[in-house]
């Protein structure tokens, strides 16, 4: 109870420092519904010309870009914490080991709440305009009951997963002191892979059925296709399945590389 | 221009101090072009054309927009970064000397990793132009620079309107972003496919259709109009207002006093 409280805090303040810059929001806001109306009229050109080689519906398609932007900060690979990263170069790490708390946990609950407070105030808005946007642009209400509910767990459990591939960075950086690199280099891979510059389905049928299998599949693939029915029945219980494992298995290599690191770490005075 | 050569080679000397680096970052860079350029392949890939344009027609205009947006990122850097300069006061410095404002920005970071995107261009360049199916006469190759050199022109005047907004926000404001990092994603198809909506808006309000759709219809033999040649020149139009803003938001400056 003692320690949920403790989370608890760390959220609530990470969420307060976030919702202080309205004006960026407003226009962080105005750039990703430009973006999803680029993409949703790029999608449509392609659709006019050859209905038969789209590998989803329209509406499916119309409604992950919508959701795409509007879950934008849950799922980016860009935004990491500054505080942490300058903890671990500058030093300021002794102060975090000597905190009461598990370090991974800790900055697991520091990113994550960063990235929930940075979401809840932009999704919200977001997510109300583009409902009323007249068929077949906007977008369009959940396939079935069902997949709403699954839409909102397969959604925290991306989340969770896109939290646990970013506290590798962090992990890196503890070894590297040098986070510039890396960052850039777990973005590249991630925007493509997971589907974030086209949609999985997208991609050629023998490498999509590859990146199915990886944790790149694993986090906003999911929610944002069971939302439309574009994956249902036996295929969103396995997709389930392997959110549920590569969650485990890269918070789990997160914790033991950290571990391994904070080994060698010296503090070097000062 | 002497000026101008020696903020060159100033960073060029610094930037290869840290060689290692310098190389990671332009080849992550490399990767994250190729994102772009995988995700063209894929889906020309799975559809073979889009309103009638080929991928090989495709990856023209794909190359020709990176290529202005890589060159004009590198060396306008300056102006991208400008909230920076001001909210930490270096713009009082820059005041004060007796030297071109603008140059002295644009000098004051020149990043030649953003380089990694320009290879790229090239690359898609050398097997687009001999495979697009164009047959290249003088008239066509001077085009194709104008619209290349055109467009550093249009996407600089975009960083120089970002810049001029810090003037009155200090913030940088990510909105411009819809013009530059969304005009290198559009500008990779023919503008035209977006539909009416999109194709108004960049070339009315920003003038990139200008530089690339239209040229290119001459380019594939879609149009034979002459005119079109001098579109590219009225482009660069565009940055009279965008220096304009600039002015008046240089005399509007007030430090920030840090």
């Amino acid at each position: 109870m003692n320690k949920l409280k403790k989370y608890g805090a760390i959220l609530r303040i990470r969420f307060n420092a976030g919702i202080q810059y309205r004006a960026a929001a407003l226009a962080g806001m105005a750039t990703q519904f430009a973006w999803g109306f680029f993409s949703i009229t790029l999608y449509q050109a392609f659709y006019r010309g050859n209905p038969q080689a789209f590998p989803m519906t329209f509406q499916a398609l119309v409604s992950y870009m919508w959701l795409r932007q509007a879950f934008f900060s849950l799922f980016s690979t860009w935004n990491t914490e500054g505080q942490i990263l300058n903890a671990i170069t500058d030093g300021g790490i002794a102060y975090e080991l000597a905190r009461p708390i598990g370090i991974y946990p800790m900055w697991f609950m520091r990113h994550f709440s960063a990235r929930i407070s940075a979401t809840l105030l932009r999704a919200i808005p977001l997510l109300i305009v583009t409902a009323f946007i007249p068929a077949p642009y906007g977008l369009s209400l959940p396939a079935n009951p069902a997949a709403f509910v699954g839409f909102l767990v397969t959604l925290l459990l991306g989340a969770l997963v896109t939290a646990a591939y970013m506290m590798l960075i962090y992990v890196i950086t503890v070894f590297t002191m040098q986070p510039q690199g890396v960052r850039m280099a777990f973005n590249a891979f991630s925007e493509l892979l997971s589907g974030s510059l086209i949609p999985i389905p997208f991609f050629p049928p023998a490498l999509a059925r590859i990146l199915e299998l990886t944790p790149f599949a694993a986090m906003s693939n999911v929610p944002y296709r069971v939302y439309s029915g574009d994956l249902a029945g036996a295929a969103a219980w396995q997709a389930v399945g392997l959110q549920v494992f590569w969650l485990i298995a890269l918070v789990a290599l997160g914790a033991i590389l950290l571990r391994q690191a904070l080994r060698r770490t010296v503090i070097q005075g000062g | 221009m002497r000026l101008f050569c020696k903020y060159l080679k100033i960073h060029l000397k610094s930037q290869m101090q840290y060689r290692i680096s310098f190389l990671l970052i332009t080849m992550t860079q490399f990767i994250v072009a190729f994102s772009s350029l995988a995700s063209v392949f894929f889906l020309m890939n799975r559809f073979h054309e889009v309103n009638g344009f080929t991928f090989q027609e495709v990856l023209l205009c794909f190359a020709s927009i990176l290529m202005a947006f890589s060159l004009s990122e590198c060396f306008a850097r300056g102006f991208d970064r400008f909230n920076t300069v001001i909210s930490n006061g270096t713009f009082d410095r820059i005041m004060v000397r007796p030297r071109n404002i603008i140059l002295q920005v644009l000098g004051s970071q020149i990043e030649f990793s953003r380089l990694g995107r320009l290879v790229q261009a090239i690359i898609v360049f050398c097997y687009a132009i001999p495979a697009c199916g164009v047959v290249w006469t003088p008239d066509k190759i001077l085009l194709l620079t104008l619209m290349v050199l055109s467009g550093v022109v249009v996407f600089s005047g975009l960083f120089i309107i970002h810049a001029a907004l810090c003037f009155f926000t200090t913030e940088g404001l990510e909105f411009i972003n819809i013009f530059t990092d969304g005009g290198r994603e559009v500008g990779s198809y023919p503008i035209s496919i977006y539909g009416d909506a999109i194709m108004k808006i960049f070339t009315y309000v920003v003038p990139l259709s200008l530089v690339q759709y239209y040229p290119f219809l001459y380019l594939t033999d879609r149009s034979s109009n002459p005119w079109l040649f001098a579109l590219p020149l009225i482009a660069c139009l565009f940055l009279i207002p965008c220096l304009l803003l600039w002015r008046f938001g240089v005399r509007h400056y007030r430090s920030t006093g840090s």
